[in-house]
Protein backbone atom coordinates (compact mmCIF):
# COMPACT_ATOMS: atom_id res chain seq x y z
CA UNK A 1 0.00 0.00 0.00
CA UNK A 2 1.73 3.39 -1.06
CA UNK A 3 0.26 5.30 1.30
CA UNK A 4 1.63 2.98 4.43
CA UNK A 5 5.10 3.10 2.57
CA UNK A 6 4.83 6.83 2.51
CA UNK A 7 4.00 7.06 6.35
CA UNK A 8 6.50 4.81 7.00
CA UNK A 9 9.18 6.90 5.04
CA UNK A 10 8.04 10.10 6.10
CA UNK A 11 6.47 10.24 8.96
CA UNK A 12 7.25 7.68 11.12
CA UNK A 13 6.43 8.01 14.62
CA UNK A 14 9.49 5.53 15.76
CA UNK A 15 12.11 7.62 13.69
CA UNK A 16 10.67 11.19 15.04
CA UNK A 17 10.79 9.88 18.88
CA UNK A 18 14.71 9.53 18.08
CA UNK A 19 15.35 12.59 16.43
CA UNK A 20 12.71 15.27 17.83
CA UNK A 21 15.17 17.11 20.50
CA UNK A 22 17.88 17.24 17.89
CA UNK A 23 15.63 18.95 15.93
CA UNK A 24 14.66 21.20 19.24
CA UNK A 25 18.02 21.97 20.19
CA UNK A 26 19.00 22.83 16.52
CA UNK A 27 15.94 25.20 16.57
CA UNK A 28 17.64 26.85 19.25
CA UNK A 29 21.39 27.19 17.59
CA UNK A 30 19.27 28.44 14.27
CA UNK A 31 17.61 31.12 16.10
CA UNK A 32 20.95 32.13 18.38
CA UNK A 33 22.95 31.91 15.04
CA UNK A 34 20.47 33.95 13.17
CA UNK A 35 19.84 36.79 16.12
CA UNK A 36 23.89 37.38 16.36
CA UNK A 37 24.32 37.60 12.65
CA UNK A 38 21.25 39.97 12.44
CA UNK A 39 22.52 42.22 15.38
CA UNK A 40 26.00 42.14 14.10
CA UNK A 41 25.43 42.46 10.30
CA UNK A 42 22.72 45.60 10.39
CA UNK A 43 25.23 46.99 13.18
CA UNK A 44 28.01 46.75 10.97
CA UNK A 45 26.06 48.14 7.85
CA UNK A 46 24.50 51.13 9.31
CA UNK A 47 27.95 52.44 10.41
CA UNK A 48 29.14 51.75 7.13
CA UNK A 49 26.48 54.03 5.84
CA UNK A 50 27.04 56.46 8.23
CA UNK A 51 30.58 56.48 7.41
CA UNK A 52 29.76 57.19 4.18
CA UNK A 53 27.79 60.11 4.78
CA UNK A 54 30.50 62.16 5.58
CA UNK A 55 32.02 61.48 2.07
CA UNK A 56 35.60 60.82 2.68
CA UNK A 57 37.11 59.81 -0.29
CA UNK A 58 39.65 57.22 0.89
CA UNK A 59 36.92 55.70 2.64
CA UNK A 60 34.37 55.52 0.75
CA UNK A 61 35.89 54.03 -1.95
CA UNK A 62 36.72 50.99 0.40
CA UNK A 63 33.29 50.90 1.79
CA UNK A 64 32.02 50.49 -1.79
CA UNK A 65 34.43 47.87 -2.68
CA UNK A 66 33.75 45.81 0.69
CA UNK A 67 29.58 46.29 -0.16
CA UNK A 68 30.56 44.96 -3.78
CA UNK A 69 32.37 42.13 -3.24
CA UNK A 70 29.93 40.85 -0.24
CA UNK A 71 27.12 40.99 -2.82
CA UNK A 72 29.01 38.97 -5.47
CA UNK A 73 30.43 36.45 -3.16
CA UNK A 74 27.98 33.54 -2.87
CA UNK A 75 27.69 33.24 0.70
CA UNK A 76 28.54 29.42 0.91
CA UNK A 77 32.06 30.42 -1.07
CA UNK A 78 32.80 33.06 2.08
CA UNK A 79 31.87 30.33 5.08
CA UNK A 80 34.08 27.54 2.71
CA UNK A 81 36.90 30.19 2.88
CA UNK A 82 36.63 31.45 6.46
CA UNK A 83 36.46 27.59 7.51
CA UNK A 84 38.63 25.80 5.29
CA UNK A 85 41.38 28.36 3.72
CA UNK A 86 42.21 30.12 6.56
CA UNK A 87 43.44 27.57 9.04
CA UNK A 88 46.37 27.08 6.53
CA UNK A 89 47.71 30.71 8.08
CA UNK A 90 47.14 29.74 10.93
CA UNK A 91 43.94 31.52 11.25
CA UNK A 92 41.13 28.77 12.45
CA UNK A 93 38.25 29.35 13.84
CA UNK A 94 34.88 27.32 15.21
CA UNK A 95 32.01 26.73 12.94
CA UNK A 96 29.91 28.53 14.33
CA UNK A 97 32.28 31.84 14.52
CA UNK A 98 33.12 31.24 10.48
CA UNK A 99 29.17 31.03 9.64
CA UNK A 100 28.38 33.94 11.91
CA UNK A 101 31.16 36.03 10.85
CA UNK A 102 30.59 34.93 6.96
CA UNK A 103 26.55 35.87 7.26
CA UNK A 104 27.40 39.14 9.33
CA UNK A 105 29.55 40.56 6.39
CA UNK A 106 27.12 39.64 3.25
CA UNK A 107 24.38 41.44 5.62
CA UNK A 108 26.41 44.45 6.35
CA UNK A 109 27.05 44.48 2.31
CA UNK A 110 23.68 44.75 1.89
CA UNK A 111 22.08 46.79 4.82
CA UNK A 112 25.06 49.79 3.97
CA UNK A 113 23.54 49.84 0.39
CA UNK A 114 19.79 49.78 1.87
CA UNK A 115 21.01 52.12 4.56
CA UNK A 116 22.86 54.12 2.07
CA UNK A 117 20.09 54.22 -0.53
CA UNK A 118 17.85 55.81 2.26
CA UNK A 119 20.31 58.23 2.81
CA UNK A 120 20.27 59.39 -0.80
CA UNK A 121 16.67 59.98 -0.92
CA UNK A 122 16.13 62.34 2.21
CA UNK A 123 15.94 65.78 -0.09
CA UNK A 124 19.33 68.21 -0.06
CA UNK A 125 17.05 70.75 1.15
CA UNK A 126 16.55 69.05 4.69
CA UNK A 127 20.28 68.84 5.20
CA UNK A 128 20.34 72.53 4.71
CA UNK A 129 17.57 73.32 6.41
CA UNK A 130 19.20 71.75 9.80
CA UNK A 131 22.72 72.49 9.09
CA UNK A 132 21.64 76.40 9.12
CA UNK A 133 19.42 75.65 12.08
CA UNK A 134 23.12 75.41 13.84
CA UNK A 135 22.94 71.78 14.39
CA UNK A 136 25.91 69.57 13.46
CA UNK A 137 27.01 67.19 10.87
CA UNK A 138 26.53 64.60 12.97
CA UNK A 139 22.99 65.83 14.70
CA UNK A 140 21.50 66.27 11.34
CA UNK A 141 22.48 63.25 10.32
CA UNK A 142 21.12 61.19 13.40
CA UNK A 143 18.31 63.55 13.89
CA UNK A 144 17.14 64.39 10.67
CA UNK A 145 18.22 62.27 7.94
CA UNK A 146 18.38 58.82 9.59
CA UNK A 147 14.52 59.07 11.00
CA UNK A 148 13.41 59.58 7.37
CA UNK A 149 16.04 57.73 5.75
CA UNK A 150 14.75 54.54 7.45
CA UNK A 151 11.30 54.21 6.94
CA UNK A 152 11.94 53.75 3.33
CA UNK A 153 14.59 51.12 4.33
CA UNK A 154 12.32 48.93 6.39
CA UNK A 155 10.80 46.77 3.41
CA UNK A 156 13.82 45.70 1.49
CA UNK A 157 15.83 45.62 4.73
CA UNK A 158 13.49 42.96 6.33
CA UNK A 159 13.51 40.65 3.38
CA UNK A 160 17.45 40.84 2.91
CA UNK A 161 17.12 39.56 6.60
CA UNK A 162 15.23 36.66 6.27
CA UNK A 163 16.71 35.83 2.85
CA UNK A 164 20.43 36.56 5.30
CA UNK A 165 19.13 34.62 8.45
CA UNK A 166 17.69 31.55 6.46
CA UNK A 167 20.91 31.05 5.29
CA UNK A 168 22.12 29.88 8.73
CA UNK A 169 21.37 26.44 7.09
CA UNK A 170 24.36 26.50 5.07
CA UNK A 171 26.23 26.41 8.28
CA UNK A 172 25.29 22.58 8.52
CA UNK A 173 27.95 22.38 5.40
CA UNK A 174 30.95 23.27 8.04
CA UNK A 175 28.77 21.29 10.49
CA UNK A 176 27.36 24.17 12.64
CA UNK A 177 24.54 21.65 14.75
CA UNK A 178 21.53 23.80 13.55
CA UNK A 179 18.27 22.31 12.19
CA UNK A 180 19.20 20.85 8.94
CA UNK A 181 22.59 19.55 10.32
CA UNK A 182 20.66 17.04 12.78
CA UNK A 183 17.86 16.76 10.66
CA UNK A 184 20.62 15.07 7.45
CA UNK A 185 22.80 13.26 10.04
CA UNK A 186 19.38 11.68 11.85
CA UNK A 187 18.07 10.74 8.15
CA UNK A 188 21.25 9.19 7.20
CA UNK A 189 21.50 7.74 10.58
CA UNK A 190 17.93 5.99 10.63
CA UNK A 191 18.32 5.12 7.31
CA UNK A 192 14.83 7.09 6.94
CA UNK A 193 13.73 10.27 5.49
CA UNK A 194 11.49 11.29 8.61
CA UNK A 195 14.02 13.48 10.22
CA UNK A 196 14.56 15.82 7.28
CA UNK A 197 10.88 15.75 7.12
CA UNK A 198 11.05 17.21 10.88
CA UNK A 199 13.33 19.43 9.97
CA UNK A 200 10.87 21.66 7.43
CA UNK A 201 8.80 21.40 9.93
CA UNK A 202 10.65 22.95 12.37
CA UNK A 203 12.00 25.91 9.68
CA UNK A 204 8.11 26.55 8.46
CA UNK A 205 7.71 26.87 12.24
CA UNK A 206 10.36 29.38 12.63
CA UNK A 207 10.06 30.79 9.67
CA UNK A 208 5.88 31.14 8.21
CA UNK A 209 5.63 33.87 10.98
CA UNK A 210 8.40 36.50 9.78
CA UNK A 211 7.40 35.48 6.21
CA UNK A 212 4.12 36.76 6.97
CA UNK A 213 4.96 39.47 9.23
CA UNK A 214 7.12 40.77 6.25
CA UNK A 215 3.92 41.00 3.92
CA UNK A 216 2.04 42.66 6.66
CA UNK A 217 5.82 45.24 7.12
CA UNK A 218 5.62 45.75 3.54
CA UNK A 219 2.56 46.92 3.11
CA UNK A 220 2.42 49.05 6.49
CA UNK A 221 5.53 50.84 5.74
CA UNK A 222 4.78 50.67 1.29
CA UNK A 223 6.13 54.04 -0.18
CA UNK A 224 3.20 56.37 -0.31
CA UNK A 225 3.57 58.92 -3.32
CA UNK B 1 53.85 36.98 3.62
CA UNK B 2 55.79 34.36 1.87
CA UNK B 3 53.46 30.97 3.79
CA UNK B 4 50.53 33.03 2.52
CA UNK B 5 51.08 33.21 -1.18
CA UNK B 6 52.28 29.72 -1.06
CA UNK B 7 48.78 28.84 0.30
CA UNK B 8 45.97 31.33 -0.95
CA UNK B 9 47.95 31.93 -4.39
CA UNK B 10 49.96 29.11 -5.29
CA UNK B 11 50.81 29.14 -9.15
CA UNK B 12 52.09 25.55 -9.41
CA UNK B 13 48.99 23.97 -7.64
CA UNK B 14 46.42 26.46 -9.85
CA UNK B 15 47.85 25.23 -12.66
CA UNK B 16 46.83 21.27 -11.36
CA UNK B 17 43.54 22.88 -10.14
CA UNK B 18 42.75 25.09 -13.52
CA UNK B 19 40.97 22.19 -15.65
CA UNK B 20 39.27 21.75 -12.67
CA UNK B 21 38.17 25.13 -12.25
CA UNK B 22 36.64 25.37 -15.77
CA UNK B 23 34.89 22.35 -16.12
CA UNK B 24 33.54 24.07 -12.35
CA UNK B 25 32.56 27.53 -14.60
CA UNK B 26 30.96 25.18 -17.18
CA UNK B 27 28.38 23.29 -15.26
CA UNK B 28 27.73 26.63 -12.67
CA UNK B 29 26.78 28.75 -16.16
CA UNK B 30 25.25 25.51 -17.63
CA UNK B 31 22.84 24.90 -13.90
CA UNK B 32 21.89 28.80 -14.16
CA UNK B 33 21.19 29.26 -17.81
CA UNK B 34 18.68 26.63 -17.06
CA UNK B 35 17.09 27.61 -13.69
CA UNK B 36 17.18 31.60 -14.64
CA UNK B 37 14.89 31.17 -17.57
CA UNK B 38 12.62 28.46 -16.37
CA UNK B 39 12.16 30.43 -12.64
CA UNK B 40 11.50 33.62 -14.47
CA UNK B 41 9.06 31.95 -16.65
CA UNK B 42 7.16 29.99 -14.07
CA UNK B 43 7.22 32.89 -11.20
CA UNK B 44 5.66 35.35 -14.54
CA UNK B 45 3.12 32.16 -14.51
CA UNK B 46 2.39 32.28 -11.18
CA UNK B 47 1.94 36.32 -11.11
CA UNK B 48 -0.33 36.09 -13.77
CA UNK B 49 -2.74 33.57 -12.16
CA UNK B 50 -2.50 35.80 -9.36
CA UNK B 51 -3.43 38.69 -11.40
CA UNK B 52 -6.89 36.81 -12.14
CA UNK B 53 -7.84 37.69 -9.06
CA UNK B 54 -9.94 34.13 -8.52
CA UNK B 55 -10.52 33.66 -4.93
CA UNK B 56 -9.46 30.16 -4.42
CA UNK B 57 -7.03 30.54 -6.42
CA UNK B 58 -5.08 33.30 -5.06
CA UNK B 59 -5.39 31.68 -1.35
CA UNK B 60 -3.66 28.63 -2.99
CA UNK B 61 -0.66 30.66 -4.66
CA UNK B 62 -0.48 32.88 -1.44
CA UNK B 63 0.27 29.57 0.50
CA UNK B 64 2.48 28.25 -2.31
CA UNK B 65 4.55 30.75 -2.80
CA UNK B 66 5.03 31.70 1.51
CA UNK B 67 5.46 28.02 2.28
CA UNK B 68 8.35 27.93 -0.44
CA UNK B 69 9.66 31.22 0.91
CA UNK B 70 9.81 30.34 4.59
CA UNK B 71 12.43 27.07 3.24
CA UNK B 72 15.83 27.87 3.44
CA UNK B 73 16.98 26.54 -0.61
CA UNK B 74 19.57 24.35 1.47
CA UNK B 75 16.69 22.65 3.55
CA UNK B 76 14.08 22.31 0.03
CA UNK B 77 17.34 20.55 -1.78
CA UNK B 78 18.36 18.55 0.75
CA UNK B 79 14.95 16.95 1.57
CA UNK B 80 14.32 16.74 -2.16
CA UNK B 81 17.43 14.84 -2.64
CA UNK B 82 17.07 12.96 0.46
CA UNK B 83 13.46 12.13 0.27
CA UNK B 84 12.76 11.65 -3.66
CA UNK B 85 14.28 8.31 -3.72
CA UNK B 86 11.87 6.88 -0.69
CA UNK B 87 8.96 8.02 -3.24
CA UNK B 88 10.34 5.50 -5.65
CA UNK B 89 11.43 8.63 -8.09
CA UNK B 90 14.61 8.32 -9.49
CA UNK B 91 15.78 11.71 -11.02
CA UNK B 92 18.94 12.71 -12.41
CA UNK B 93 21.12 14.85 -9.85
CA UNK B 94 20.68 17.94 -12.37
CA UNK B 95 17.11 17.18 -12.30
CA UNK B 96 16.99 17.04 -8.38
CA UNK B 97 18.96 20.07 -8.14
CA UNK B 98 17.45 22.16 -10.83
CA UNK B 99 13.66 21.14 -8.97
CA UNK B 100 14.78 22.27 -5.57
CA UNK B 101 15.36 25.57 -6.65
CA UNK B 102 12.58 25.84 -9.44
CA UNK B 103 10.01 25.73 -6.04
CA UNK B 104 12.28 28.00 -4.62
CA UNK B 105 13.40 30.69 -7.23
CA UNK B 106 9.27 30.40 -8.65
CA UNK B 107 8.37 31.72 -5.46
CA UNK B 108 10.39 35.37 -5.54
CA UNK B 109 10.24 35.38 -9.20
CA UNK B 110 6.22 35.22 -8.56
CA UNK B 111 6.61 37.83 -5.37
CA UNK B 112 8.32 39.88 -7.72
CA UNK B 113 6.45 39.99 -11.07
CA UNK B 114 3.21 40.31 -8.94
CA UNK B 115 4.16 43.70 -7.64
CA UNK B 116 4.91 44.75 -11.09
CA UNK B 117 1.64 43.69 -12.47
CA UNK B 118 0.24 46.13 -9.32
CA UNK B 119 2.28 48.51 -9.99
CA UNK B 120 0.55 49.35 -13.22
CA UNK B 121 -2.27 51.39 -12.88
CA UNK B 122 -6.19 50.46 -14.25
CA UNK B 123 -6.57 53.22 -16.32
CA UNK B 124 -3.66 52.01 -18.81
CA UNK B 125 -5.60 48.55 -19.05
CA UNK B 126 -9.06 50.30 -20.05
CA UNK B 127 -7.46 51.84 -22.46
CA UNK B 128 -6.09 49.45 -23.81
CA UNK B 129 -9.08 47.11 -23.68
CA UNK B 130 -11.30 50.01 -25.23
CA UNK B 131 -9.05 50.79 -28.36
CA UNK B 132 -10.35 46.55 -28.39
CA UNK B 133 -7.19 44.93 -27.91
CA UNK B 134 -8.29 42.11 -26.01
CA UNK B 135 -7.53 41.07 -22.44
CA UNK B 136 -4.61 38.62 -23.75
CA UNK B 137 -3.12 41.61 -26.27
CA UNK B 138 -3.13 44.14 -23.44
CA UNK B 139 -1.37 42.15 -20.35
CA UNK B 140 1.49 41.09 -23.41
CA UNK B 141 1.54 44.73 -25.18
CA UNK B 142 0.61 46.92 -22.45
CA UNK B 143 0.49 45.32 -18.85
CA UNK B 144 3.77 43.40 -18.96
CA UNK B 145 6.07 45.90 -20.51
CA UNK B 146 5.53 48.55 -17.81
CA UNK B 147 5.34 46.06 -14.95
CA UNK B 148 8.57 44.69 -16.36
CA UNK B 149 10.14 47.86 -16.06
CA UNK B 150 8.84 49.01 -12.88
CA UNK B 151 10.59 46.17 -11.22
CA UNK B 152 14.03 45.64 -13.01
CA UNK B 153 15.68 46.34 -10.50
CA UNK B 154 14.67 43.94 -8.07
CA UNK B 155 14.11 40.89 -11.12
CA UNK B 156 18.25 41.75 -11.45
CA UNK B 157 19.11 41.76 -8.15
CA UNK B 158 17.01 38.21 -7.73
CA UNK B 159 18.68 36.90 -10.56
CA UNK B 160 22.02 37.42 -8.70
CA UNK B 161 20.67 35.55 -5.95
CA UNK B 162 19.95 32.61 -8.37
CA UNK B 163 23.13 32.56 -9.69
CA UNK B 164 24.74 32.69 -6.41
CA UNK B 165 22.22 30.00 -5.16
CA UNK B 166 23.79 27.20 -7.22
CA UNK B 167 26.65 27.45 -4.84
CA UNK B 168 24.64 25.07 -2.90
CA UNK B 169 24.60 21.97 -5.22
CA UNK B 170 27.90 20.77 -4.10
CA UNK B 171 26.45 20.10 -1.20
CA UNK B 172 24.68 17.38 -2.63
CA UNK B 173 27.89 16.20 -5.14
CA UNK B 174 26.85 18.25 -7.99
CA UNK B 175 30.46 19.23 -9.84
CA UNK B 176 29.88 23.20 -10.24
CA UNK B 177 33.12 25.49 -9.57
CA UNK B 178 32.58 25.29 -5.88
CA UNK B 179 33.02 21.71 -5.75
CA UNK B 180 35.45 21.54 -8.04
CA UNK B 181 37.58 23.87 -5.87
CA UNK B 182 37.03 22.08 -2.60
CA UNK B 183 37.74 18.28 -4.33
CA UNK B 184 41.12 19.76 -5.74
CA UNK B 185 41.81 21.32 -2.23
CA UNK B 186 41.48 18.74 -0.63
CA UNK B 187 43.78 16.60 -2.98
CA UNK B 188 46.18 19.61 -2.77
CA UNK B 189 45.89 20.10 0.92
CA UNK B 190 46.06 23.64 -0.31
CA UNK B 191 43.77 26.71 -0.39
CA UNK B 192 44.75 27.97 -3.36
CA UNK B 193 41.89 26.44 -5.08
CA UNK B 194 38.88 27.75 -3.15
CA UNK B 195 40.50 30.73 -3.44
CA UNK B 196 40.56 31.49 -7.01
CA UNK B 197 37.12 29.99 -6.98
CA UNK B 198 36.07 32.44 -4.65
CA UNK B 199 38.14 35.25 -7.28
CA UNK B 200 36.50 33.89 -10.41
CA UNK B 201 32.69 34.45 -8.46
CA UNK B 202 33.79 38.11 -7.54
CA UNK B 203 34.87 38.85 -11.49
CA UNK B 204 31.84 37.32 -12.79
CA UNK B 205 28.92 38.35 -10.48
CA UNK B 206 30.93 42.10 -9.83
CA UNK B 207 29.40 43.57 -13.28
CA UNK B 208 25.57 42.23 -12.14
CA UNK B 209 26.28 43.81 -8.50
CA UNK B 210 27.22 47.35 -10.73
CA UNK B 211 24.19 46.94 -12.20
CA UNK B 212 21.67 46.04 -9.72
CA UNK B 213 23.03 49.68 -7.57
CA UNK B 214 22.86 51.59 -10.66
CA UNK B 215 19.32 50.23 -11.16
CA UNK B 216 18.63 50.59 -7.59
CA UNK B 217 19.71 54.11 -7.73
CA UNK B 218 18.13 55.30 -10.44
CA UNK B 219 14.58 53.94 -9.46
CA UNK B 220 15.02 56.24 -5.77
CA UNK B 221 15.96 58.98 -7.85
CA UNK B 222 12.74 58.86 -10.54
CA UNK B 223 10.84 58.81 -6.66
Amino acid sequence: MELQRLVFSFFNADVASRYWLDIVYGMWVTTYLAAAVVVSGLGLGLSLALARAFQFKPANVLIVIFADAFRALPPLVVIIVLFFAFPYVNLAMSAFTATWLSLSLVLAAFAEEIFWAGILSVPKGQTEASRSTGMSRAQTLVHVILPQAVRLTIPPLTNRMIAITKNTALGSVVAVHEIIYHASSGASEAGNPTPLTLGALAYLVLFLPVVLASRWIETRFAWKR
Amino acid sequence: MDQIIQVFFNGAVLERAWPYLVRGVEMTALLSLVIVPIGVLSGLAVAMLYHLHVKWLNGFIRAYVDFFRAFPPLVLLLFIYGGLPFLGVDLPLFGTVALAFLLNTSSYYGEIFRAGLESVPAGQVEAARSTGLSRWQTMVWVVLPQATRNVLPDLVSNTLEVIKLTTLASVVGFTELLNNARNVQALTYNATPVVAAALIYLIALWPLVRLVSRLEHKSIAVR
